[in-house]
């Protein structure tokens, strides 16, 4: 999961590590107030989770408390690169001397911790890393030992970060540390770290994203789900425990396993170019046990969806027979009765397919036909979409 | 020959006392592996009854070792265990420890794998991986033991539905090994792993190779076949229609800006030589007219 700055903002102070105050606003009047409350010049941000928002106007100065009401007015609402803004935060203003970077994150490659720290700041590091790599110090973290004081400090040398706020800076990364690995993030980032013109290093604007497999040890972690961008047919799915993505193709998709889920989709794709570019729907993993109830879940999810025009039931029965997967598909069919209206391909393979393929052909249901591969079942179901 | 897992193999099941560990105890049993225990912190020194076959239960991968010279744990205790069981059997110096769980925090994976490497004496295979077989000697994991037999062919996969189904397609020509090896972000036993394993193995004429999107694994992996893998290797690739941004059911299976995508990985299999297929069946027709069959 990742978090808003201001959630990210209100985690790092929770943590010691030292940032300006802000204060978070759906409303113009809120921001208002939360402007009074700090007094002086703040900064009205908008509150989305993608780059750019700077460029897109979405970040702007206000000299007082009405005009933070004025800016606020015009930031809430604005859609920038497809994320509509719910929230802004109110910051304190601060006069900056100069931008850092600072970051914590998971390297998959090297099954490690890596710390990036540069003096480039505030720009994209990406940018940094590809056009001046040597303005960019990467430092792999033993798992084992974390970060201490003393590592800090080397690692703020080795970035060149200037003598006057080596010091600070190594104070901050040992705090990032602690926060990362307290609440089992993935990513910690401070970009930029700021030294202000009275000489203090603050974290201006912060990424957090956080393991959601973690949960179980951070049930506080809970209250940062953002429900208000959630489609909400992921959130039903959410509720019924089942791995549910929208897309925004035409042939609903459900199938047992990740993997087989996505090759699932590429197959769609695939065949639905035959068809007017037909493409799935969704990513829908029922997983293991594919029984009646989770089947009916997953149906009445996929059926719910306004744009899908046809369902592709994939199941490879490994631990699960396909017996059992076709009466859950003819069961769900009843339980849903007449809500059930769009034409579903199955196909079927594996543990005891051919007692699963005689059941669904008995059943003879008006919406079910059956395909013997999935090459051949993906065709039929974008053919059957573009109708 | 095979990889990681053959006749030899004496297997213990750490969590056989949880309903999942006793389903698979079952299972791999009837496939024809050897079980010899289970471990269950706390319930040592019982007995049970697996479908007529006694296992008994220990305290510990130590006890277990010791007292039946197991050299595979299979590991099927929830996500908030898992860390204490794989460490449990790297302290036992277990060879090969294959972590089935899933929904492990990455934290916890990264201290056990670095655990485990610190060691150096213990394999990790997984975690959130169905684990490995190797038909007609042992099945260690939930992949179906029926599916195929053995055969010449090596697979390495992420993804373990995608495995039962390029085994499916594959089934008259059946396999030395398979290995699903997860798709968590951080797993013990990578794609180069495999392939190097692979290549060493006399009895392995070709390999699938099933990756997907997220991370960079795939790219690595070409690249070492370019240096080291001389045997032809066929590849798949699923997520080419994910969105960027969203989890595709594997916490690794992520597009994240421009990295991570299943185009990238097909063109770098492909400029070592990897056949890659648009289709499972695509990919395991290509390895065919490659095997002449």
């Amino acid at each position: 999961m990742d978090l808003f700055e201001y959630q990210a903002r209100d985690l790092f102070e929770a943590h010691g590590i030292p940032v300006l105050a802000g204060k978070v606003a759906t409303t113009p009047n809120e921001a208002k107030s939360a402007a009074a409350g700090m007094g002086g010049k703040v900064v009205v941000k908008a509150q989305v989770k993608i780059g750019g928002r700077g460029k897109a106007g979405g970040v702007k100065l206000a000299t007082d408390p009405d005009d933070a009401f004025a800016k606020a007015e015009a930031i809430l609402g604005m859609d920038i690169k497809g994320h509509t803004v719910h929230k802004v935060m109110i910051a304190q203003a601060a006069p900056i001397k100069e931008e850092y970077y600072l970051a914590i994150l998971l390297d998959r490659a090297a099954r490690s911790f890596l710390v990036m720290a540069s003096v480039a700041g505030g720009m994209d590091i990406e940018q940094v890393a590809h056009e001046t790599p040597e303005k960019l110090a990467k430092v792999h973290i033993d798992p084992a030992k974390g970060i201490d004081a003393a590592l800090a400090e080397s690692i703020a040398r080795q970035a060149q970060f200037p003598n006057d706020v080596q010091r600070q800076v190594a104070d901050v990364l040992v705090k990032l540390w602690a926060c990362f690995l307290a609440e089992d993030a993935t990513l910690v980032e401070v970009n930029p770290l700021v030294k202000t013109e009275d000489g203090r290093v603050i974290a201006l604007d912060g990424k957090v994203t956080l393991d959601d497999n973690a949960g179980f040890r951070h049930p506080d972690h809970e209250a940062l789900v953002d429900h208000a961008s959630t489609n909400p047919l992921e959130a039903l799915a959410k509720e019924k425990d089942l791995n549910y993505v929208k897309l925004d193709g035409q042939v609903g998709i459900i199938g047992n396993g990740a993997g087989l889920v996505m090759s699932t989709l590429d197959v769609v794709a695939y065949a639905g170019e035959k068809f007017g570019g037909m493409k799935p729907a969704n990513f829908l993993d029922i997983g293991g046990g594919a029984s009646a109830e989770v089947m009916a879940d997953g149906l009445s999810i996929i059926l719910n969806d306004k744009d899908v025009k046809s369902v592709f039931v994939n199941v490879f029965g490994g631990i699960t027979a396909c017996d059992a997967v076709a009466n859950g598909i003819i069961q769900a069919l009843e339980m849903l009765g007449n809500k059930a209206t769009k034409p579903i391909v199955v196909r079927l393979d594996g543990n005891n397919v051919l007692e699963g393929r005689r059941i669904l052909k008995e059943a003879n249901h008006p919406l079910v036909e059956q395909a013997e591969t999935m090459d051949g079942a993906a065709a039929r179901a974008a053919e059957l979409a573009a109708r | 020959m095979s990889i990681f897992l053959n006749k030899g193999s004496r297997v213990i099941v750490h969590g056989m006392t949880g309903s999942e560990g006793t389903k698979h105890t079952k299972r791999m049993l009837k496939s024809g592996t050897h079980i010899v225990g289970g471990v269950t912190p706390g319930k040592g020194g019982q007995s049970l009854d697996m479908d007529g076959t006694s296992l008994p239960v220990f305290n510990s991968a130590s006890e277990a070792v010791t007292a039946t010279g197991a050299n595979v744990s299979v590991i099927f205790v929830p996500a908030k265990f898992t860390k204490a069981a794989v460490i449990d059997a790297v302290d036992a110096k277990v060879p090969l420890a294959v972590v089935i769980t899933e929904g492990i925090p990455v934290h916890d994976s990264i201290q056990f794998v670095a655990y485990a490497q610190s060691k150096g004496t213990t394999r990790i295979i997984g975690p959130n991986c169905p684990g490995l077989i190797t038909p007609g000697e042992s099945n260690v994991g939930i992949i179906p033991a029926d599916i195929t037999g053995s055969g010449p062919i090596g697979l390495v996969s992420k993804s373990g539905t995608l495995t039962y189904q390029m085994m499916y397609e594959l089934r008259d020509i059946g396999f030395s090994t398979a290995v699903g090896i997860g798709g968590d972000p951080v797993i013990g036993t990578t794609h180069i792993d495999s392939l190097r394993a692979f290549q060493d193995d006399p009895k392995t004429e070709a390999i699938v190779m099933i990756g997907e999107i997220g991370g960079d694994a795939e790219e690595r992996a070409a690249a070492f076949i370019k240096e080291y893998v001389n045997k032809p290797v066929v590849g798949y690739v699923a997520g080419f229609t994910a969105p960027e941004g969203k989890t595709m059911g594997h916490a690794g299976a992520i597009v994240s800006g421009s990295s991570g995508t299943a185009s990238a990985k097909r063109d770098a299999l492909e400029a070592v030589g990897v056949r890659v297929g648009v289709t499972p069946s695509e990919s395991a027709q290509l390895l065919r007219s490659i095997l002449g069959r």
